[in-house]
């Protein structure tokens, strides 16, 4: 049996496959992991022992009988809590869903456990999916294995670092403005946005449904893409869906160790200007150069909208957040308050008292763009700001094949650092924000180590449905270099 | 520059059916001026002529074959219910009856 720490989901999954090991011995040795060290670090909200196990040995008898197990045979996934689970609690980390058991599975874990994968439990997010840190959870925050003073990036903060800490061997996560591929960054591991509606949204629990993209987070650029592969489809109870085939994401990642003879690969120059930590920009301007030595092309281009992109986003999110997170009130599911002698008092008393500070500030918010008369200069606006960003990327693919940035300006910061200031928390998510508004894929991967030892990530974004040259550029880099093999220390005895 | 005051969080509140206690509409109109202040730069882009983006990827409404098929069943739609009755979600009385006491459940 190898050792799990820092096993990378395939090299699992070939090996339940081929019968040198059992899934249930996997499945079990990730969760000593998971009881010994995840106390210190807070990645999983629910651990599911039992139905991990039972998975598992599903996983076995199929390899036993000489039935196909599936290309994910056996790989302990940890799955992030706003992603419905059958039969296990889903609360997005909020006190409003406390004790919420859904009666239907989201597509995207449907079909990851029916290729196969198990799912030891769920992991902790800010709640909603609304932040950058992990510090919103109503669970307490996650802490970032490569240092525990500092925060794991968010909103998918647990799965980001449960990866990294080898608590499990991949992830699902959600990325509404940089929600997997900021904290992939901050924690070393590998995290991929595809095009909007690659991914089924059905079963994920909305926060902005124009903006929301579920996708998954590997040790390595191929784990990463052997779990889109799965992921990834059209889906009839998600109409945004999109109908085209999933691409061949793996090969694409393993085409990337010949080299990138042919590729021009675009740099915008509004994504490195003031507020850009040096060090996170001496590793980003090494890891474009390494691309130049496998051969790419390195071409400037210019995306001249970025700096609207935050405003941009904040308003369209909060408009959309302040609609979807209506149907939390009280009567359905969740929380409801022990004292309310009226319907509207109900309400507002349940959403009073379950919401956190957090998704209050995005309803309010949401709630004022859309008020009548406000609405066209703020929604309104938004929205034809929107097109432009998007068009700045459809001008750019014109010259080039992918575009590499930072994915994050900041390497991780301190709890508490940027919590007290909401303005300074949305502005962690300058580099992240503009995919998603574009609604194009977008991976970040681990490229470097600050002298205080915490991972920095680079961003590689491909035009709508080009997750195969984002996976080629990343496997290219990942070949030629081993910062995705670089562990966090393991904290406890 | 302070567009939004005290009177106008809690009237939105009200119509966002939130309940916010003094400190948090007090927090929440310093933290909603300065997000305001933030996106006013936008009012600088000029976007004359340009069609509102409304979503991410070209898109036609697809309609499915209108057939009847299995969905969740009554049991499994009031499994999580806070309150319920029979097979009704519970909530306070909306019409109030002439003559009762107020329903303090």
């Amino acid at each position: 049996m190898i050792d799990v720490r820092g096993a990378s989901a395939v090299a699992l999954a070939d090996g339940v496959r081929a019968g040198k090991w059992r899934a249930r011995d996997v499945v079990d040795r990730y969760l000593d992991r998971i009881a010994r060290l995840d106390p210190a670090l807070g990645c999983y909200l629910l651990v599911d022992a039992a139905g991990a196990r039972r998975q598992a040995d599903a996983v076995d008898a199929a390899q036993k009988a000489g039935r196909d197990p599936g290309p994910l045979a056996g790989v302990p996934l940890g799955i992030k809590d706003i992603f419905c689970t059958r039969g296990v609690e889903t609360t997005c980390a909020s006190k409003i869903l406390r004790g919420f058991v859904p009666p239907y599975e989201s597509t995207a874990t449907t079909r990851l456990g029916a290729a196969g994968a198990v799912s030891l439990g769920k992991l902790n997010m800010d709640e909603f999916a609304m932040g950058s840190s992990t510090e919103n959870s109503s669970a307490g925050p996650t802490r970032n294995p490569w240092s525990p003073a500092h925060v794991p990036g968010g909103s998918s903060g647990g799965s980001a670092a449960a990866v990294a800490a080898s608590l499990c061997a991949g992830a699902t996560g959600t990325d509404t403005g940089g929600s997997i591929r900021q904290p992939a960054a901050l924690c070393g591991v590998v995290g991929m946005k595809p095009t909007y509606g690659r991914v089924s949204r059905y079963g994920v629990i909305a926060f902005a449904s124009s903006l929301d993209h579920p996708g998954p987070f590997g040790r390595t650029v191929e784990d990463a893409a052997a779990l889109l592969e799965v992921m990834a489809g059209p889906d009839p109870l998600d109409a945004t869906s999109i109908p085209q085939p999933v691409g061949a994401y793996r090969q694409a990642a393993r085409a990337g160790a010949a080299g990138l003879a042919g590729v021009r690969l675009g740099v915008p120059t509004e994504y490195f200007q003031a507020g850009m930590d040096p060090e996170v920009e001496t590793s980003v301007r090494a890891a474009i150069d390494e691309l130049a030595r496998a051969g790419a092309k390195i071409v400037p281009v210019s995306l001249p909208h970025t700096k609207y992109a935050i405003a941009t986003y904040y308003l369209i999110c909060t408009a959309e957040a302040s609609s979807n997170l209506a149907r939390f009130d009280g009567v359905r599911y969740g929380h409801r308050t022990a004292q309310a002698r009226s319907l509207d008092e109900l309400y507002a008393k349940t959403r009073g008292e379950g919401f956190g500070a957090e998704p209050k500030r995005r309803i309010m918010l949401g709630a004022y763009v859309l008020r009548a008369g406000y609405y066209e200069a703020y929604y309104g606006k938004a929205l034809r700001a929107r097109r432009k960003i998007a068009d700045d990327f459809s001008a750019a693919f014109a010259g080039c094949d992918a575009i590499v940035t930072p994915t994050s300006p900041v390497p991780a910061f301190k709890f508490g650092e940027r919590s007290a200031d909401p303005l300074q928390m949305y502005l962690a998510d300058v580099y992240t924000v503009a995919p998603d508004l574009a609604g194009i894929p977008a991976l970040s991967q681990p490229c470097g180590l600050t002298r205080a030892g915490l991972p920095i990530g680079l961003q590689t974004i491909g035009p709508a449905l080009g997750e195969e040259i984002c996976f080629r550029v990343a496997g290219a880099f990942e070949a030629r270099t081993d910062w995705h093999q670089q562990l966090p220390p393991d904290a406890a005895p | 520059m302070a567009r939004i005051g005290p009177e106008e969080v809690r009237e939105l509140a009200t119509l966002a059916r939130l309940q916010l206690s003094e400190e948090e509409v007090a927090r929440m109109t310093g933290d909603l001026a300065a997000i305001l202040d933030y996106v006013d730069a936008l009012r600088a882009l000029d976007t004359t002529d340009v069609e509102p983006m409304t979503h991410a990827v070209p898109f036609d409404c697809p309609l499915r074959a209108d057939r009847v098929a299995p969905s969740l069943s009554v049991e499994e739609a009031l499994a999580n219910a806070p309150r319920r009755e029979g097979s009704f979600f519970e909530v306070p009385r909306i019409v109030p009856v002439a003559g009762a006491p107020e329903d303090e459940s």
